[in-house]
């Protein structure tokens, strides 16, 4: 795809999260690997508490306690910054990592003005004076699409629509200039006919400043648009990874393809929708082994025994013992 | 904005005048001042006569209907038990229960914000914890056992403030003030403190849970997720949307700071309007007692529109037209 992976922007090993309760010490995120280069965007997908939110939360230092980082490394641009502490953490997130969340009707501080929020966001990273920082504001805001930027960026939250607030959000994200943006679901919350449009506009902004992006979203529509690469997670850990084009058409992860054959978006042609029997194992409840394959039509006696597959099973693309050979995917 | 100030001040009037009703119509339970203004030897016919003077033979609404009207005059009538003008009574009265509502009502905010901030940012902390439980006593023991508790502490054993009056004031035209000398001001500390330690207690307690429900909200985590500084963050974002809810509950506790001083002014003898109406009552003195309670809610009729007002300036949301509000 042309993007330099030798050189990401993020990049985790083995990232492990973990959170003490009564009943035990669960792993919302258990040994997760990736990158992402400069400009390229990484779509991660997977049902509600695979991880991908808490993943996301861990790189840019906003995990709730309990939930800690218990183990791996994240290295932004080269650099360890999970072992920050939490000033030079909050340093870096608006200046080095962005991050946008799924509800625009309320991510923006409802009793201040979209242009203060936007102005104390520039001060608070760049070193630029009460008219400078408000020109960067209204630029900002101009960039992201909104209209007269100049007589809105006086205006409440209130007073924008859905699809207007999101954008507003993406400026206050864009506005310090990030090298990493993570968006939660940045599309979940609003109206069909303004999800493109959004996701339009977030991939056209990071490209032009190759600013790397981490997608959430459990919508494989907006991943098939925006994305690069497509990480899939399941029950905390990652079960495949690949280039989108390849993983949509061959998956290889036999919950990648059952997730995929459950959407009607990518599984536009087939016949019907297939669902995966059963559900998700709960964090308390981890089976040994792959947790998988209790669902899994391919299992066999080794998924059920020993350690969890990881990708390094099937050359860096598949956490899976028996991955899909296309060539034999069931007609 | 101006006609949403007309249509709250027409709504007042409207709770004045039925709030002045009900408490008319119960002074009659109270007793019958003419027993008390004449004695038990008195003559039917002085008691007949008296009771035509003082217009208590005329049925309840048309009582009503004349003090309203004489009241709008600024004529209160004369009281019962002192033989005087209870406007003059009450002009008199005022300064002490205004002053002392002044210095409780600060008290209570200032420390009730402070140590509500405090408790809701160190919310797993010693000393926020410390403070919470202790803030239950100040919830839980009534108003005048707190006072004779101070009085019993300060005054009885330590002797290092007066357990009881104004000390010394100083005359500011019709004003009388304690705020000028030493024995006036070491007079208002043991009363502000009683006054205000519950709602001190209230609205640190008010702040620090909508203070955490801010905490929670999506913003506060944008605003995180920016590398806000902490006190922006905090002081900034969270605090001011925690106010939204927190005026309106402080504009009503001002209001009882000033109505139910009853208490505190008992305990500690303070000549304001609250001891003026206990004895009223006592007396059942009438003109007294129906002045005061309409000058009460006259009050909390003026602050609710007060704090309806301060919404307007805190809250855009509110400032938008109807018709634009669907945006």
């Amino acid at each position: 795809m042309g993007h330099d992976l030798a050189n990401p922007v993020l990049s985790l090993r083995d990232l492990t999260v973990e959170i003490k309760t009564r009943r035990g010490l669960l792993k919302p995120v258990d040994g997760v690997s990736f990158d992402i280069a400069p400009g390229e965007i990484l779509g991660i997908v997977g049902e509600s508490g695979a991880g991908k939110s808490m993943t996301g939360n861990a790189v840019i230092g906003l995990l709730d306690p309990p939930a800690r980082i218990a183990g791996g490394e994240v290295r932004l641009a080269g650099q360890r910054i999970d072992t920050l502490s939490s000033e030079e953490m909050r340093r870096l997130r608006g200046k080095q990592i962005g991050m946008i969340f799924q509800d625009p009707l309320t991510s923006l501080n409802p009793l201040l003005r979209i242009g203060d929020q936007l102005t104390e966001t520039i001060r608070t990273h760049l070193d630029l004076g009460a008219n400078a920082a408000r020109e960067r504001a209204i630029a900002a805001l101009d960039e992201v699409g909104i209209p007269a930027a100049e007589e809105r960026i006086n205006s409440y939250p209130h007073e924008f629509s859905g699809g207007m607030r999101q954008r507003a959000v993406i400026a206050l994200t864009l506005c310090a200039e990030p090298s990493l943006v993570i968006a939660d679901e940045p599309t979940t919350a609003l109206d069909v006919s303004v999800q493109a449009q959004i996701i339009a506009l977030l991939k056209r902004l990071c490209r032009q400043r190759g600013v790397a992006v981490m997608l959430i979203t459990h919508d494989i529509g907006v991943i098939a648009e925006a994305a690069d690469r497509i990480a899939v997670m399941y029950a905390g850990r990652m079960a495949e990874i690949g280039d989108v084009a390849e993983v949509l058409r061959r998956p290889r992860h036999p919950y990648a393809d059952g997730l995929l054959s459950s959407t009607p978006a990518a599984s536009a042609g087939q016949a019907r929708l297939r669902q995966i029997p059963g559900a998700m194992p709960r964090l308390t409840a981890l089976p040994e082994g792959c947790a998988f394959a209790a669902r899994c039509e391919r299992a066999q006696d080794r998924c059920r025994q020993g350690a969890a597959p990881r990708l390094e099973a099937d050359n860096g693309r598949t956490a899976c013992w028996f991955p899909i050979q296309h060539g034999e995917v069931e007609a | 904005m101006l006609a949403y100030i007309l249509r709250r001040a027409a709504q007042s009037v409207l709770v004045l005048l039925v709030v002045g009703l009900i408490a008319f119509s119960m002074f009659r339970f109270i007793g019958d001042p003419i027993d008390n203004m004449l004695g038990q030897e008195a003559q039917q016919e002085d008691i007949d006569r008296l009771r035509t003077e003082l217009g208590l033979d005329a049925p309840l609404l048309v009582q009503y209907v004349r003090f309203l009207s004489s009241a709008v005059q600024g004529d209160f009538g004369v009281s019962y038990g002192q033989g005087r003008p209870v406007a003059d009574i009450l002009a008199e009265r005022a300064p002490a229960t205004l002053e002392l509502a002044l210095v409780s009502g600060t008290l209570a905010i200032s420390f009730g914000i402070v140590f509500g901030v405090f408790t809701a940012i160190r919310r797993n902390g010693f000393a926020a914890q410390a403070i919470m439980s202790l803030s239950l006593i100040g919830v839980s023991l009534p108003t005048f056992l707190i006072g004779i508790l101070l009085i019993y502490v300060f005054s009885v054993e330590l002797g290092w403030l007066p357990s009881f009056g104004r000390g010394e004031t100083v005359e500011l035209g019709w004003w009388t003030t304690g705020f000028a000398t030493r024995s006036g001001l070491l007079a208002l500390i043991l009363p502000s403190i009683t006054l205000g330690l519950y709602q001190m207690t209230l609205i640190m307690r008010l702040v620090r849970s909508e203070m955490l429900e801010v905490l929670r909200q999506d913003y506060i985590r944008f605003a995180r997720a920016r590398g806000l500084r902490t006190r922006t963050v905090y002081f900034r974002h969270a605090l001011v949307n925690t106010l939204v809810p927190v005026t309106t509950v402080i504009g009503l506790q001002l209001g009882s700071i000033i109505a139910f001083g009853i208490v505190t002014e008992t305990v500690f003898q303070w000549p304001g309007l609250g001891l003026l109406f206990v004895n009223a009552i006592q007396f059942v003195d009438i003109p007294v007692m129906a002045a005061y309670l309409m000058l009460i809610s006259v009050m909390f009729v003026l602050i609710n529109l007060f704090v309806d007002v301060l919404y307007f300036f805190i809250d855009p949301r509110l400032r938008v037209d109807r018709s634009e509000a669907s945006a």
